[in-house]
């Protein structure tokens, strides 16, 4: 695990952790939603607004505001594309393959044995057939012709919430 | 049907929603609308289930610990073994990829010891061995998905 999660642990206190577990429900549709947030833990309007205001800054929140459902409009492929890169090249290859608009997210995970890959990235796409032109564009520009690498398109959802461990319902990007 | 005002609130608020007493009442003002104009287009979006909330996204691994695990299932077998993966509280995201390896899934837990504890069970229970592949290192800053509506 990354050194940065002891780091990032220390840096939220209890009411922050009551104040993420709720706001992570998300954010009530009427005129004064962080004054409805506070009141469920009892905390007043402006120290709602200050904390999230601070966790912003602090990084713990990586952007705030809404969370569209790319299925409902319209983007039915989602392909996990995975590449067998060298260590050494991962950062710069990543840092490119990220500025893509159509990419959602990208990762290096760890090698494992039948599993040689290293850098993960993610497309979500209308159909197929224009994921795989969206890949092509990114294989040329960012030079990753030479790499092994898979494409693995969804198929079957069988789980997917916002609402993650026990009381703590924590929307991570993804795991 | 979307109208302007949903594409607007779609594509333009996902990120930086106002941290102020009246963030619907400032998006308004921003695009030359009612407060509830804007309420009641965001009320549809979410009772359509174009969204799936407005709220914060937390990077991966800054609180709790998490993996991704991939673990290769006959087919026959895939859905039982999906069914006893989901109904564990640890585990979030749960799909089926085109891929021998075809069951992916996402496990949070509280801290490393939990985690372990929580993929043992789901290897002793499904028979499967878990691929573990915890997140090393994040490339992408997340400024929202850029929609293109053209069509929808």
């Amino acid at each position: 695990m990354p050194d940065s999660s002891l780091f990032a642990e220390n840096l939220l206190d209890a009411r922050d952790r009551q104040l993420l577990e709720q706001v992570q429900l998300g954010l009530p549709i009427c005129s004064r939603p962080y004054s409805a947030i506070g009141d469920n833990i009892d905390m007043p309007e402006a120290e709602v607004i200050e904390r999230l205001t601070r966790l912003k800054q602090q990084g713990l929140i990586k952007r705030m505001g809404v969370i569209v459902k790319h299925q409902q409009l319209g983007y039915r492929a989602n392909a996990m594309i995975v590449w067998n890169v060298p260590d050494d090249l991962i950062k710069q290859l990543g840092g490119h393959i990220s500025r893509f608009s159509f990419v959602t997210l990208c990762y290096q995970r760890p090698r494992q044995p039948e599993w040689p890959y290293n850098l993960y990235c993610m497309i979500h796409g209308k159909d197929k057939v224009t994921v795989l032109a969206q890949l092509d564009q990114l294989n040329n520009a960012c030079g990753l012709l030479n790499f092994e690498r898979e494409i693995l398109f969804s198929r079957r959802c069988f789980k997917q919430r916002g609402a993650l461990y026990q009381s703590k319902p924590w929307a991570l990007a993804h795991g | 049907m979307l109208t302007p005002l949903h594409k607007q609130l779609l594509n333009d608020f996902q990120r930086d929603f106002p941290l102020s007493p009246t963030p619907y009442r400032d998006i308004a003002e921003a695009i030359g609308v009612s407060e509830a104009d804007v309420l009641s287009a965001l009320s549809d979006l979410n009772a359509n289930n174009f969204i799936s909330r407005i709220g914060p996204i937390i990077p991966p691994n800054h609180i709790g610990v998490s993996t991704l695990v991939a673990m290769a299932v006959p087919e026959a077998q895939l859905q039982a073994v999906a069914d006893k993966i989901s109904a564990y509280p640890e585990i979030n995201h749960n799909y089926e990829r085109e891929h021998r390896f075809n069951l992916w899934f996402v496990a949070i837990a509280s801290d490393a010891a939990h985690l372990n504890a929580v993929i043992t069970a789901i290897e002793q229970e499904c028979g499967y061995r878990c691929l573990q592949l915890p997140l090393l290192d994040d490339f992408f800053i997340d400024l929202g998905f850029k929609l293109d509506m053209s069509h929808a």
